[in-house]
């Protein structure tokens, strides 16, 4: 049997897949009309858990572009239990984190050390005015709703610790 | 003649700005339809995804966007650049697709013009744009835009040989330059006895059917003959400088150009605004019902589009030649091919 | 011009003069004798901003010289300031398109100074990743292959497959261009639930893609026409310029670093092919890392079946202090041999950070590869060097 020039077989090639995509449809998603979702440890945005953060500020320090902004007061809170000591908390004034600057490499994440702050998959927050990027610790909040749960790990993973 | 298509006598001024509207549908229409149907859609298709979908349904309107977004663009002509011909560079390039369809027949009495020389003169006015993409490169003040015009002179004139002999073929089996003989002599013709298929040209000059489709890939330099286009070095060669409305008279110059060359194609080859005449029970062009005038159009555009396919379905899929392997494939593969095709045809015609 | 007497007459000499006027009139015009042509730096043929500037005589190359720097970024200079993690994050948009691959040969110097090793477990998933950035990267190449040549269509197909490549990297790591997930002792975190089962079919989607791009491209006369017998790069030559990758594998030799060296990888645990090619040529370039990618696939196919189970992390402090002391470690990265030299002094941080990427050796050779061909095989030529400017820059 001669063997089919490969001009011909190139030729085969596109008109198939002409056909699969007539027939099958394409991989496009039809944005902002169909929506994909994306997978859960997607870095889309970073939300703020405000009662876990004690502005340690290892996160403002940790960020490779210093685009975290952080500022706290001390004052004092009520003791504990009757009879003991007036604690100090720090209390948080500011903490903006400016996505205009973000690299989404998740350092600050990983390296708070009380869960205050998580990821979150949620992408379509962009602005037309670039100062309304930065986003304060209210807003940083409002994102913790969208925060999902951690997937289940695959199998032979240790299991985790917290 | 025309008057005869009409139920009432036009004068004459009526006549010429039928034609002239004509001449402006038959040109565009098929441009506006090949590039949305195969620049848009089947090379997205060809590619996997969807093409344009926002504009009207299925993108259908997205040809609409394209013009009105072309035509409020700045005109920007080059401030060392030969101004007059750069200007008209994009003209001479249209004007040779409309002296082109002037001469194809659409129905047995539904044509612009009946010459004796039809094909002898669709070739000598092919040749105008050649014309225009050298003005067009060398008026703008722009290397690389020189150095696409000047690739596209050389291989636009090689290629003209090829075409030239493959219609030859056509010419020899025909026995007449005429375009609306040509067409009837297909149509009324027999295989063999058999007159079904008619005589559609393109089973006995399947040679020059292909030396004629590949001199029409060269001649509207699409791949793999787009050198002179190379988008991935030069851009857009001789189209760099140009914007605005000039541009979309290029783009629309190259699809217009296409679907009129598929259509000279069709009438050569494959048997132009007719049906096998067996099939009505005609045995000349005075038979032809009236009613073909208004089918044929429909007709010759329908094996037009098949053309077209073709052209645009081996656009998508191959790389492009170098311009020396270009002009090699040329003179040393399809002029030989050519020759011998004339004249296997010139003796099959005497002894058969 | 036909001299028909030994003594030219009057007015054969003005009509000579006159000749050789027009000649020369038109040859400045042109400028076609010593024309300098600038390609770059902003160019839909090259990857990102090179410029090379070539001085052509007609359509032939004279000379040629590629001018680097367009895309500087000061990587070495960035890396003085920042502590581990942060040049981890910078250090994945050296070669953009195969992202974790960057970070691996840093992190396993950093991890040669600490004297840790990562547990087995993230040993292989670092592989698997690596693999898969490999897949991606090289599948551009090969979509972009078409662009280069005036092929429209494979570039498509590229991207299409790709991006399921992309999201599985994104399902694990959480960035689909950069994972940022290499850690000092091991990986971030564990690979998700149905990892395993997903890349297997992503694997078959991307061996078909191979095939559906060897048909549509690699088999293409035109292609072959194109691309074989240009930019003949011979074996010793490749080696004094210091090619690696798939570059110097086309021109004949036999030189994979995965095989060779004993990195803290998964490599020495799998059979794998090593392809080379004996021509030299451009052809052969394209076509072993066509074959690279099919074989990276068969790798990862094996590399899943029979990943060990345990912990990702080896046991660490939180606050990393690397102590005093000098590595060098480098990898078989997609578009090459990538290296990284770190000195440390004791630091939260690195003191200097040599970085040899494989584009900017890569590229050396042009100089000497583009004498005498034409323009369009300075394209051809490129597009099968494959360079990322991120890579020649930093």
């Amino acid at each position: 049997m001669a063997k089919i020039p490969g001009l011909v077989k190139g030729l085969g090639v596109t008109f198939g897949t002409m056909v699969r995509t007539i027939t099958k449809g394409a991989n496009t998603v039809q944005y902002p009309h169909e929506k994909e979702v994306p997978p859960i440890r997607s870095r889309g945005v970073i939300a703020l858990h405000q009662d876990n953060c004690t502005s340690c500020m290892l996160c403002s320090r940790s960020c490779p572009d210093w685009c975290i902004y952080i500022e706290a007061h001390k004052d004092l809170a009520p003791p504990r239990r009757e009879g003991g000591k007036v604690r100090q908390v720090n209390k948080l004034d500011r903490f903006d984190i400016d996505y205009a600057l973000c690299m989404y490499c998740g350092i600050c994440v990983e390296v708070c050390p009380f869960d205050a702050l998580f990821w979150s998959p949620e992408y379509e927050y962009s602005e037309p005015n670039i100062a309304d990027l930065l986003h304060d610790k209210s807003k940083l909040s409002e994102w913790m709703e969208t925060v999902p749960e951690a997937p289940a790990l695959e199998v032979g993973a240790d299991k985790k610790k917290k | 003649m025309m008057q005869s298509l009409f139920l009432v006598v036009v004068p004459y001024w009526g006549q010429s700005l039928l034609r002239v509207l004509g001449g402006l549908v038959a040109v565009l229409l098929p441009a506006g339809t090949i590039v949305y149907l195969f620049l848009f859609k089947m090379m997205s298709f060809m590619q996997s995804r969807l093409g344009p979908m926002e504009a009207g349904p299925y993108g259908s309107l997205q040809l609409v966007a394209e013009v009105g977004k072309w035509m409020q663009k700045e005109d920007i002509v080059p401030q060392r650049a030969d101004k007059f011909i750069f200007k008209i560079a994009p003209v001479v390039v249209l004007v040779s697709t409309f002296l082109l369809v002037v001469v194809v027949p659409f129905g047995p009495d539904a044509y612009f013009t009946n010459f004796d020389t039809g094909v002898f003169y669709a070739l000598a006015v092919s040749s105008i744009s050649v014309l225009g993409i050298l003005m067009a490169g060398w008026a703008s003040a722009n290397k690389y835009s020189l150095l696409g015009g000047l690739r596209a002179a050389g291989q636009l004139i090689a290629y003209e040989l090829p075409m030239v002999l493959a219609v030859m073929g056509v010419v020899i089996q025909a026995g007449t330059m005429n375009m609306q003989q040509i067409v009837v002599s297909q149509n009324s013709g027999s295989m063999f006895g058999f007159s079904g298929l008619g005589n559609p040209f393109v089973l006995t000059q399947f040679v020059g059917f292909i030396v004629f489709m590949i001199s029409i890939q060269a001649e509207l330099t699409q791949a793999p003959f787009d050198m002179p286009i190379a988008e991935s070095e030069l851009v857009s060669g001789y189209m760099t400088e140009y914007s605005g409305f000039r541009f979309l008279i290029f783009f629309i110059g190259e699809f217009a150009t296409a679907g009129v060359f598929a259509m000279i194609a069709s009438v050569l080859f494959l048997g132009g605004w007719g049906v096998p005449f067996a099939w009505f029970g005609w045995t000349s062009t005075d038979d032809v019902a009236n009613w073909m005038n208004l089918v044929g159009p429909l007709i010759i555009f329908t094996k037009m589009m098949l053309v077209v396919f073709i052209i645009m379905w081996v656009r998508f899929s191959y790389p492009r030649f170098r311009e020396d392997q270009l002009q090699r494939f040329a003179w040393k593969i399809l002029i030989p091919v050519s020759l011998a095709n004339i004249m296997v045809t010139a003796v099959l015609k005497v002894a058969l | 011009m036909t001299m028909t007497s030994d003594r030219l007459g009057d007015r054969q000499k003005l009509s000579y003069i006159a000749g050789q006027a027009a000649d020369a009139r038109v040859n400045l015009e042109l400028e076609t004798e010593g024309m300098t042509l600038n390609i770059g730096p902003q160019h839909p043929a090259t990857h990102g901003t090179l410029r090379i500037i070539a001085r052509l005589d007609g359509e032939q190359v004279v000379w040629a010289e590629p001018s680097c720097g367009y895309m500087h970024r000061g990587y070495e200079k960035l890396t003085e300031v920042r502590t581990y993690p942060q040049v981890t994050t910078l250090v994945n948009r050296i070669d953009w398109l195969g992202s974790f691959a960057n970070e691996v040969p840093f992190i396993l110097a950093a991890e040669k100074l600490m004297g840790v090793e990562a547990p087995s477990r993230a040993q292989w998933i670092r592989t698997i990743l690596f693999e898969l950035s490999r897949i991606a990267n090289v599948s551009l190449f090969l979509g972009d292959l078409g662009v280069q040549l005036g092929a429209i269509t494979p570039v498509f197909l590229a991207f299409r497959d790709r991006e399921y490549v992309l999201n599985l990297i994104e399902s694990a790591t959480g960035g689909r261009f950069h994972p940022n997930f290499d850690r000092i002792g091991g990986l971030k975190d564990d690979l998700p639930a149905g990892f395993i089962d997903e890349t297997k079919a992503v694997m078959k989607k991307l061996r078909n893609f191979c095939d559906e791009i060897e048909a549509l491209l690699f088999g293409n006369e035109i292609f072959q026409s194109r691309t074989r017998g240009i930019g003949i790069i011979p074996r010793d030559v490749a080696l004094q310029y210091g090619l690696s990758g798939a570059n110097l594998r086309a021109s004949g030799v036999d030189w994979d670093l995965r095989r060779d060296q004993d990195n803290a990888m998964a490599w020495n645990k799998i059979n794998f092919k090593v392809w080379t090619h004996p021509d030299g040529d451009s052809f052969a370039r394209c076509w072993v890392r066509l074959q690279e990618t099919r074989e990276a696939t068969l790798i990862v196919d094996q590399l899943l079946d029979g990943i060990p189970s345990g912990p990702v992390m080896a046991k660490v402090p939180k606050i990393i202090k690397v102590p005093e002391g000098e590595a060098w470690v480098s990898t078989e990265n997609p578009l090459g041999e990538m290296g990284y030299y770190v000195v440390s002094r004791g630091d939260l941080g690195p003191f200097r950070v040599k970085i040899r990427s494989a584009s900017f050796n890569n590229i050396s050779i042009t100089p000497w590869l583009l004498r005498g061909v034409y323009v369009p095989d300075i394209i051809t030529i490129l597009a099968s060097l494959y360079f990322i400017l991120g890579d020649i820059d930093r």
